[in-house]
């Protein structure tokens, strides 16, 4: 048994200065989202397709769920690979890039200008995942290890170029028509190749390294994670297809929704197994609300079954349901995961920070010391309580229930940028 | 928690202060933990050099670990020039988790 000399430390993992400002961005436009939503709440007693509501979609699909996912990855990549971030200049400017190119793109969205801020902001969104694209593939290339999360990781990365590659498209045939019918025809097919492509695939592939690592469990299942992984990626492939041809088949449209069904189903069997076996019995706060996203995943693809359903089967519009199916998505177990993992991920690397080399010093607080758990609690509950007000809202076409909601989530949006601040806002305390 | 020595008295005092030094996630120390694998002492050289290993290779935690078990073991042996090597041979499992952390982990 020989081992190797232990080397700088700070030459391993990613700097805090490069994962900092992406946390800080997505709870701010958290905030902003939730403050749109209680603003913008009779919108959502009409039709899905409306300025205010691109504007919240865009706000929480990039600035809240992307760029707090840039930020993670570029922590959680170098675990996963064995090896160390590429670069980390690349990283600065996939940051910049897309702080700015985000609130162009709202702002436009929510103005429904599509001229030159709408333009700029998806160019320099386009530019700052290209950038983040490119990181990620030399860092895979070069990490010791080519597991199966890397492999989710890489391939959600090229789902979210494509994304937003035809977002951009989208907002050029506003004014300048380059595909055969207008940008609305295309808007499911985008925020599809997004909401499964991407985001689906992207936190299946970090959540089945984090849940076993943080309930500390002995089980890993990586010929599951290769099912699921090819039942997400057939069904976005075949869901591209349908979209532009059905073969006349009528039904074709539920395949897809079958596979993400059944992806969404194993994995929550792989975290169930996970929780089973682990070591540590009691769970955090934190833990809770990252677990509840697990179940909470089936929602809206159950609800997507209905919409589809209904569709083919009814006349006229279902367009609370889908509103309630992107509330779901965004602010249902996107927003639980986040919510939950901003707190098993952000105190340890403040700590790192500010411990590093003064650990040895006396007894440090742990980074479960960092936040305050009766607010994480709070936040809990509101969230939860907010959430359901404004699904039920949305569904029942509520004002009532769409103000209460909203407001929840507005306290759910404080809470957690205090503990957010707190945690980055952490000094030095030894005993 | 099976710690391999040349002196096992020695041995003894290390891990008395390696019982301070924390896995920050697990809030577990590293000799429960079982991230300890050998403590050797050359007594010609007045050097201790210790082979351990973390839960994972890029543990984003690992840096601060094994700088918390150098400076340990510099602070129960102040005379002695300490080596701390990181080994993943074998790789850390479960098992090597000791009766008392899991007790600590059930908890």
């Amino acid at each position: 048994m020989f081992g190797v000399p232990a080397g700088n430390p700070e030459t391993k993992t990613t700097s805090y200065k490069v994962v900092v400002p992406f946390y800080i961005y997505a709870s701010l436009s958290f905030l902003v989202a939730c403050v749109l939503l209680f603003t913008s709440k009779d919108v959502f007693l009409g039709h899905y397709f409306q300025p205010r509501i691109l504007a919240i979609t865009h706000t929480m699909a990039l600035g809240w769920a992307t760029m707090m996912i840039l930020g993670a990855s570029h922590q959680m990549v170098p675990v996963l690979i064995e090896g160390k971030l590429y670069s980390e200049k690349l990283a600065y400017v996939s940051f910049i890039l897309a702080a700015i190119g985000i609130p162009l793109l709202v702002y436009s969205f929510y103005v429904f200008d599509m001229q030159a801020p709408a333009k700029w902001g998806g160019r320099l969104v386009v530019l700052s995942f290209l950038a983040y694209l490119i990181n990620m593939a030399k860092s895979i290339m070069k990490g010791k290890s080519k597991n199966i999360h890397a492999v989710f990781v890489f391939t959600s990365v090229f789902w979210l170029l494509i994304t937003t590659l035809f977002g951009l498209l989208l907002v050029y045939n506003f004014t300048t028509p380059l595909v055969n019918k207008d940008s609305i025809h295309y808007l499911t097919l985008h925020a599809h190749a997004g909401i499964v492509g991407w985001f689906l695939l992207l936190v299946i592939g970090i959540a089945s390294r984090l849940i076993p690592m943080f309930l500390i469990s002995k089980y890993t299942n990586a010929k599951l994670l290769w099912i699921i992984f090819y039942l997400i990626n057939t069904a976005v492939l075949l869901y591209i297809l349908i979209f532009y041809n059905d073969f006349g088949i009528k039904g074709i449209a539920f395949i897809p929704g079958v596979l993400v069904l059944f992806a969404v189903a194993l994995f929550i069997y792989y975290c169930r197994q996970a929780y089973i076996q682990r070591l540590r019995k009691q769970i955090d706060e934190p833990m809770k609300i990252s677990l509840l996203s697990v179940a909470m995943l089936l929602l809206p693809v159950l609800l997507l079954f209905i919409i589809i359903g209904l569709l083919y089967f009814t006349a006229g519009d279902k367009i609370n349901l889908i509103l309630g199916y992107g509330f779901l998505t965004f602010f249902g177990w996107l927003t639980a995961i986040i919510l939950g993992m901003t707190f098993k991920t952000l105190p340890f690397i403040v700590w790192n920070k500010v411990y590093h080399h003064r650990a040895a010093l006396g007894k440090t607080p742990s980074p479960r010391d960092m936040f305050n758990h009766p607010v994480i609690k709070v936040m809990g509950i509101s969230y939860l309580a907010g959430f359901i007000f404004f699904v039920v809202g949305i569904l029942a076409s509520c004002i009532v229930l769409l103000n209460a909601g909203s407001i929840l989530l507005i306290l759910t949006a404080i809470l957690y940028n205090w503990n957010v601040f707190k945690v980055i806002n952490h000094k030095a305390v030894i005993q | 928690m099976n710690v391999v020595s040349n002196i096992s008295v020695k041995c003894d005092i290390a891990l008395v202060g390696l019982k301070d030094v924390y896995d920050p996630e697990i809030g577990l120390n590293v000799v429960d933990l079982g991230l300890i694998y050998e403590i050797e002492f050359e007594e010609e050289e007045k050097k201790t050099i210790c082979n351990m290993t973390l839960t994972s290779q890029f543990c984003p935690m690992g840096e601060s670990i094994v700088e918390n078990v150098r400076q340990s073991l510099q602070t129960s042996f102040p005379d002695y020039s300490i080596e701390v090597n990181l080994t993943f041979e074998p790789p850390w499992d479960y098992e090597r988790i000791s009766e008392s952390g899991r007790e600590f982990l059930n908890g």
